[in-house]
């Protein structure tokens, strides 16, 4: 399965959903790399519980750096039915692949109409070019 | 508070270098440029080079310089010979401390011995402020605030000094510790001081806001080869977090006294009177509630300012005044007053770090110390 930037959609706080054609009710989450590259030297990742409810536009975990701890947001709603546990200890991978094994959980949907709130690649892209 | 920023002379290289500006004390500040870790490792393996324009520099001419500023600071200054550096507080009558701030004994070319005290951005107008009713008290002393005239620019690192090397005259390597001297960097006026704020050896240089550029650029390019970086404010508080060092706002306030700040080195109340010496000399007997002590957490989450600190009883004994995670020691570290009975080092404490606690221990400072 290869993800690339411009099929994902967007919250304007960075982080992406995925939808893949296998499993239509599933969206996988995960940050974008103009999000790690304003991180930086990231240290610790606070990771949802498979089973937890997650809200669109609310709070599911937390990425810290050296210097700053940031929220991150669910871009859906629906349950937690997957958590990227090795994440935390291998934290490079969101350099190295923030699109594939930089992900970070799996939500099954409660209301996959949701993703089309979500900002589409050029205007996330234009958003982050003029931030 | 709407006042715009003020800028350094550096701002332009800050821009075409890529450093990150943040609001710090009213300036546009480079909070970093490559990332802080990288600039941090920079400091400690080689050198790093900081832009601290933003400090505050004010001058003092005057026969009785000297006895004015030690009727302010806490550290004796009338015996002070030329080229002498020393740290020291300035507290208000109650003991609180305003400012820490470094005071210099320097010699002009023309022969003058003037004094030179480097405050706090944050705390400069604050400090003006308060001169004035001495300074009309000591007319006769001359006060110039030199910030924006000037530009302020430290080389730290175990490669400092090598670097400056072929920049600097070579009457400077001979500088002692906390000496400084008023020389030139070609041909153009400059004070170097070996005083920093990063727990390495270097060098901070003082020059004509129109040479900034110049000497920087100078210093960059005779870095390059040893491994030198530019080096923003965030790595700037790690590396003072690592060497146990204070900032002003987190560890100093004026409800805090240098006794809790462990600075009791920085006030001599032996045989003289200054403003808050009645209050200290009360303070300094008082076996003191709090103390100031580093802490070292389990895990890779670091506290921040404002986390509290709990005891096996699950009592409240304090709150983290700066955290961050250390990237020399490779684990979140921090600093925080605390009552006697918990503030032994090896003291076991929970930390709340947003609602998870976290296991920590209570650690002498520094943390850090160049080998």
């Amino acid at each position: 399965m290869s993800i690339v930037p411009e099929n994902l959609r967007y919250l304007d706080s960075h982080e992406w959903a995925h939808v893949s054609t296998d499993e239509p009710g599933i969206a996988t989450v995960g940050i974008s790399s103009f999000a790690v590259e304003q991180l930086t030297d990231l240290v610790f990742m606070a990771l949802p519980k498979v089973g937890q409810e997650v809200t669109a536009g609310h709070e599911f975990g937390e990425v810290e750096s050296v210097k700053a701890v940031s929220p991150m947001y669910s871009p859906v709603s629906g349950t937690v039915v997957g958590v990227h546990e090795e994440l935390v200890n291998r934290l490079d991978s969101l350099n190295q692949d923030p699109y594939g094994n930089g992900w970070i959980m799996k939500v099954r949907m409660s209301d996959p109409s949701e993703l089309t709130k979500l900002l589409d690649w050029p205007t996330y892209k234009h958003q982050c070019e003029n931030s | 508070m709407d006042a715009p920023l003020q800028t350094t002379p550096l701002v332009d290289w800050h821009k075409a270098n890529g450093a990150r500006l943040v609001d710090f004390a009213g300036y546009s500040m480079p909070v970093q440029y490559t990332g802080i870790v990288a600039e941090h490792q920079a400091t400690r393996t080689a050198a790093g080079v900081f832009d601290i324009s933003h400090m505050g520099r004010l001058r003092f001419d005057g026969p009785r310089a000297d006895q004015l500023l030690d009727h302010l600071l806490t550290r004796r200054v009338l015996d002070m010979q030329t080229g002498q550096v020393r740290y020291s507080l300035m507290c208000n009558e109650e003991g609180g401390v305003l400012d820490d701030v470094l005071v210099s004994c320097l010699e002009s070319p023309s022969g003058k011995v003037y004094f030179l005290l480097v405050v706090n951005a944050s705390n400069r107008a604050k400090i003006v402020r308060w001169l004035q009713p001495h300074l009309a008290d000591f007319p006769d002393v001359e006060f110039h605030d030199v910030t924006d005239s000037t530009a302020m620019i430290a080389v730290q690192g175990p490669k400092a000094l090598e670097i400056c090397k072929p920049l600097l005259p070579a009457s400077v390597f001979s500088l002692g510790y906390y000496k400084a001297k008023v020389t030139e960097q070609m041909s153009k006026p400059c004070i170097v001081s070996r005083t920093g704020y990063t727990g390495e050896d270097g060098f901070e240089l003082i020059v004509k806001a129109e040479d900034a550029c110049r000497v920087w650029e100078n210093i960059m390019m005779a870095g390059r080869a040893h491994g030198i970086a530019a080096v923003g404010l965030g790595a700037r508080d790690t590396l003072r977090l690592e060497a146990g060092m204070p900032l002003y706002g987190h560890e100093l306030n004026e409800s805090i006294d240098p006794y809790q700040a462990g600075l009791s080195f920085a006030c001599s109340l032996k045989d003289r009177q200054f403003i808050g010496s009645d209050a200290l000399a009360k303070k300094s007997t008082d076996q003191g509630l709090l103390k100031r002590v580093g802490i070292v957490l389990t895990g890779r989450r670091a506290a921040r300012e404002g986390s509290e600190l709990l005891d096996q009883d699950n009592r409240v004994v304090g709150a983290v005044t700066s955290g961050s995670f250390s990237p020399t020691l490779d684990k979140p570290i921090a600093m925080a007053y605390l009552p006697s009975e918990v503030s032994q080092p090896g003291t076991v404490l929970d930390v709340d770090i947003r609602g998870t606690r976290v296991s920590a221990t209570v650690t002498v400072l520094p943390f850090y110390k160049r080998p």
